[in-house]
């Protein structure tokens, strides 16, 4: 099965039914994308899939197969202008503390910025709303508003 | 994350360790060597006494402890890179910054050139005071300040005399400066071009520290060392470690704690594509479990999946949280040991009366790293790579399912995902289990290191929860809200029975864990009795232990004695800390003027809430801004004043009170409980089990009382004051008081 993984090809030999989650981090050895809860329910293995924010934990590496996939490691390496912006933001309000969970919580930041028409500002509430999937079981939520709204500034 | 532990006890409690033989390893010879060459930055790294070697040319101080010693923790690169090995877990508490500064402060070190790595179960690494490997307690700063200072003050005094050696001057004529030694004349070198000559100097014993108004690391707001890798996924936690051939474990767990097989047909799971073996392995608590090993996670869980299996759930209780209700109201009513006595005499003819009684659940720590632990065993040999909070008795558990010594383990302590005490259990469960699992894999001729890795589902529903409590009060008191008397009892299981904290927690049949944080600072005639029912839930401590319903308890029956007799409950509480709780007063008096209270007035809707409390030795009060809407409580605002004594990093403090907030704030939620049924877990996955979100998570501010008193815990103190507060501005607000965890709105 091929796929495309922060823009280089790879093969991989995998069942289908595998989740993405884990073709990434156990065959690709990509593990920066986070396994937490594989149900869904938390956010820790947030990836973009053509763009899209998606939980890798419940898609099935065959549904992935030839779709642009982009993981935190590629997210944050300062090729991508709005990814640079969150990595910076993330670092500048210090918002990790185990930083377990900080994968996800930047690529479903990074996804809300892309998603938003160029020189728009997110609330409050929709920083909230975009971020509601992520737990973050140290309690970050305080730093995550701040480093959203000022990396959304910096980008404006 | 750990009981509050009586110093004086302390002897006992090493004893104790002793007898348990659970010794630590030391480094050995020239390990600091290797060290270097696999970290390849380290040319000077101090003698340690494990090491000393006239040969080498270092001189050892021998009178010095191993924790004493600079060699383990600090390493001079010939660029000037200080690396800082600390002797704690960091799981998000931010230690492996705050010992680093401690360090670096008295080394006289650019801090931009300083890093900072995880310890192992040599034992350089115990905790100073307690001898044992522990992170936990919110000890790591108060118990290593004095440390890392003489640590940081001994390599610069070897700094020095190699500068004066180099330059043949005497050494009071030279003074540092941030990674450099100034000598006569304009004369300058930097500590990396240092490093390899100050290991020949000896290792002073004596040393003096600065004066702390010279600080100019410690107290200044300081950004992570791990913020860069945990902001770009390129930090690795236990579960990344990756060992070549390395294989995945899964275990199929019984469904009720303590169960056994009675049947196993494993035909299908050995057919599926990556599973290389099924195993039987005796799991925590005399049960039983299946392990799959596989090539990875998902093949593992696919084979767990294919396994037929048949429990034998007869002869083990099964509990079920109704039944323990009742129970647990029953064993109220009977006369058990007491922790206080009082006269109760006057409970009968007060002018006014109040009972209640609380409930509070089992509590899951729900890390977001799921539990895991990699073993790799060779001939005489095991290497372990583990997030633990208690890594040398870790080792010493895996050496006795290994029939191995304890020297002949070493633990690799990984920055972990969060744990909130989970990550120290006292029967070593997580790691017990992966040796188990590792050593049947190797007779089963499997000659790889095995990972084993809990599913979210397996964490959850794995026991060593916070127990369950339920507490009962009657207070009489007058119409000025003086108490007369206070009869109450608490029934919950004893979580360090059975740990190596019993001997010096449990007196008189009463685990200290389950009253810490009754009655005091307030001065009250309180009579206190409590049980300790046996059940085979497996308990633990959990992120502020007893405090989690103890300060939920006394600050809201305390502020239901202010509103019942009309006073404000900012000033009841300073007329019970008196002139004696001034850190209490500081707190709390620093909250209250930063947020207004009393001041502004709140929107319609909102109620103001209070509540302090003091725990590891910090304190903390929070006046707080909340409302009920479509009948479920909302929280606004938070203002926090904290007393944590000196803040070695305040934005660390910040965090961490923020944090403990968060985890006091997910307690209240509905849905935040563990329950049984007839002997099984009902919650397995953060659907079922609910924890805050950024949608719950108020506006909050943080303010540190500023002291320049050697610091005391903050890891914890910031999570108990937060339910009732919250609680206290709900009864404002609807007029009765919430007495049960999650909330629930009459
Ligand atoms: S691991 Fe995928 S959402 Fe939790
Ligand atoms: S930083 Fe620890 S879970 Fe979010």
């Amino acid at each position: 099965m091929k796929l495309i993984v922060n823009n280089r090809e790879v093969t991989i030999d995998a069942d289908p039914a595998m989740p993405l989650l884990w073709a990434l981090r156990d065959l690709i050895g990509l593990t920066g994308t986070k396994f937490g809860c594989g149900a869904a329910q938390c956010g820790a293995c947030t990836v973009h899939m053509d763009g899209e924010a998606i939980r890798s934990c419940i898609t099935p590496v065959s549904d992935a197969a030839g779709k642009k996939l982009t993981t935190i490691e590629a997210a944050t390496d300062g090729t991508d202008r709005v990814g640079a912006a969150v990595h910076a933001a993330w670092i500048k309000h210090d918002v990790a503390q185990c930083g377990y969970c900080q994968s996800g919580q930047i690529m479903s930041a990074i996804a809300l910025l892309k998603s938003l028409p160029s020189g728009q500002q997110p609330t409050a509430d929709s920083i909230d709303a975009a971020m509601a999937g992520n737990i973050c079981r140290c309690g970050t939520y305080v730093r995550i508003r701040a480093a959203v709204a000022d990396a959304a500034r910096t980008l404006a | 994350m750990l009981p509050n532990i009586d110093y004086s006890e302390l002897p006992r409690a090493l004893q104790h360790m002793l007898e348990r033989g659970q010794t630590v390893k030391t480094l050995p010879r020239r390990s600091f060597l290797k060290l270097a060459g696999a970290t390849g930055l380290a040319l000077g790294a101090f003698p340690h006494i494990a090491l000393a070697d006239p040969a080498a040319g270092g001189k050892a101080a021998s009178s010095l402890k191993p924790t004493q010693q600079p060699s383990a923790f600090v390493q001079i690169a010939g660029n000037g890179e200080v690396t800082v090995t600390i002797n704690r877990l960091e799981f998000g508490q931010g230690v492996h910054t705050a010992l680093p500064m401690i360090l670096a402060e008295e080394l006289d070190a650019d801090w931009s050139l300083v890093r900072s790595r995880h310890g192992t179960n040599d034992a350089a690494y115990v905790d100073p005071l307690f001898g044992i490997h522990l992170t936990g307690g919110s000890h790591s700063i108060k118990n290593s300040f004095s440390q890392y200072r003489e640590l940081g003050a001994r390599a610069r005094a070897m700094l020095l005399g190699a500068a004066a050696a180099r330059w043949k001057v005497d050494v009071a004529t030279l003074r540092t400066q941030a990674g450099t030694v100034l000598g006569p004349g304009g004369r300058k070198l930097g500590y990396g071009e240092l490093a390899e000559a100050a290991m020949a100097q000896p290792v002073p014993e004596k040393v003096t520290l600065k004066d702390p108004k010279d600080f100019r690391i410690i107290g200044r707001p300081t950004p992570r060392l791990d913020a860069q890798a945990k902001s770009s996924g390129r930090q690795d936690f236990g579960i990344d470690a990756r060992l070549p051939g390395q294989l995945t474990a899964v275990v199929a767990r019984p469904p009720v704690f303590g169960a056994r097989l009675a049947a196993m047909d494993d035909s299908a799971a050995r057919a599926i594509k990556g599973v290389r073996a099924v195993l039987r392995v005796p799991l925590d608590g005399g049960a039983e479990g299946v392990a799959v090993v596989a090539d990875g996670y998902w093949q593992a869980t696919q084979g767990r999946d294919a396994l037929k299996l048949t429990w034998d759930t007869a002869k083990v209780e099964k509990v079920d949280s109704e039944r323990q209700l009742v129970q647990y109201r029953e064993l109220a009513g009977r006369p058990g040991p007491r922790k206080f006595d009082a006269d109760m005499a006057p409970l009968a003819t007060a002018p006014q009366q109040l009972e209640a009684e609380f409930v509070f659940p089992y509590l899951a720590h729900a890390a977001m790293e799921p539990l895991n632990c990699t073993v790799a065993l060779t001939e005489g040999r095991a290497e372990l790579w583990v997030g633990s909070q208690c890594a040398g008795l870790d080792a010493g558990a895996a050496a006795r399912v290994l029939n191995l010594k304890p020297e002949q383990v070493t633990v690799h302590v990984q920055m972990a995902g969060g744990g909130f005490g989970r990550r120290f259990s006292s029967t070593s469960d997580t790691v017990v289990e992966a040796c188990e699992i590792a050593k049947a894999a190797r007779a089963a001729g499997l000659n790889a290191p095995v990972r084993t890795l809990w599913s979210r589902e397996d964490d959850m529903r794995g026991g060593f929860y916070r127990p369950m409590h339920l507490h009962r009060a009657r207070v009489g008191f007058d119409e000025r809200g003086n108490v007369l008397a206070w009869d109450h009892v608490i029934v919950g299981q004893s979580i360090t029975t059975g740990s190596v904290f019993e001997q010096f927690q449990v007196k008189n049949g009463i685990d200290g864990t389950a009253t810490e944080g009754m009655r005091d600072p307030y001065p009250l005639p309180m009579r206190l009795t409590v049980h300790h029912p046996k059940l085979n839930v497996p308990v633990l401590w959990w992120r502020s232990v007893g405090s989690t319903h103890t300060a939920f308890v006394m600050e809201t029956l305390l502020d239901e004695i202010a509103r019942t007799t009309q006073q404000d409950p900012v000033a009841y509480r300073m007329r019970m800390f008196g002139d004696k709780h001034l850190r209490h007063r500081d707190a709390l008096q620093l909250a209250v003027d930063k947020s207004g209270y009393g001041k502004t007035r709140l929107p319609e809707g909102r109620a103001w809430g209070v509540a302090v409390h003091e725990s590891f030795d910090s304190v903390v009060a929070y006046v707080v801004e909340a409302s009920v809407k479509d009948g479920r409580p909302m929280l606004h605002r938070v203002t926090a004043g904290v007393h944590c004594n000196l803040a070695v990093n305040p934005r660390t403090v910040e965090a961490q009170v923020q944090g403990a907030a968060v985890t006091g704030l997910s307690m209240c939620l509905p849905g935040s409980a563990i329950t049984l049924k007839d002997g099984v877990v009902e919650q397995s996955n953060f659907d079922g089990y609910t924890v805050a979100r950024i949608t719950d998570m108020p506006e909050f501010n943080v303010h540190i009382v500023p002291s320049a008193e050697p610091p005391t815990g903050i890891g914890e103190p910031g999570l108990p004051p937060l339910a009732p507060a919250f609680a206290n501005a709900i009864a404002r607000l609807t007029g009765k008081p919430l007495r049960q965890l999650p909330f629930k709105l009459a």
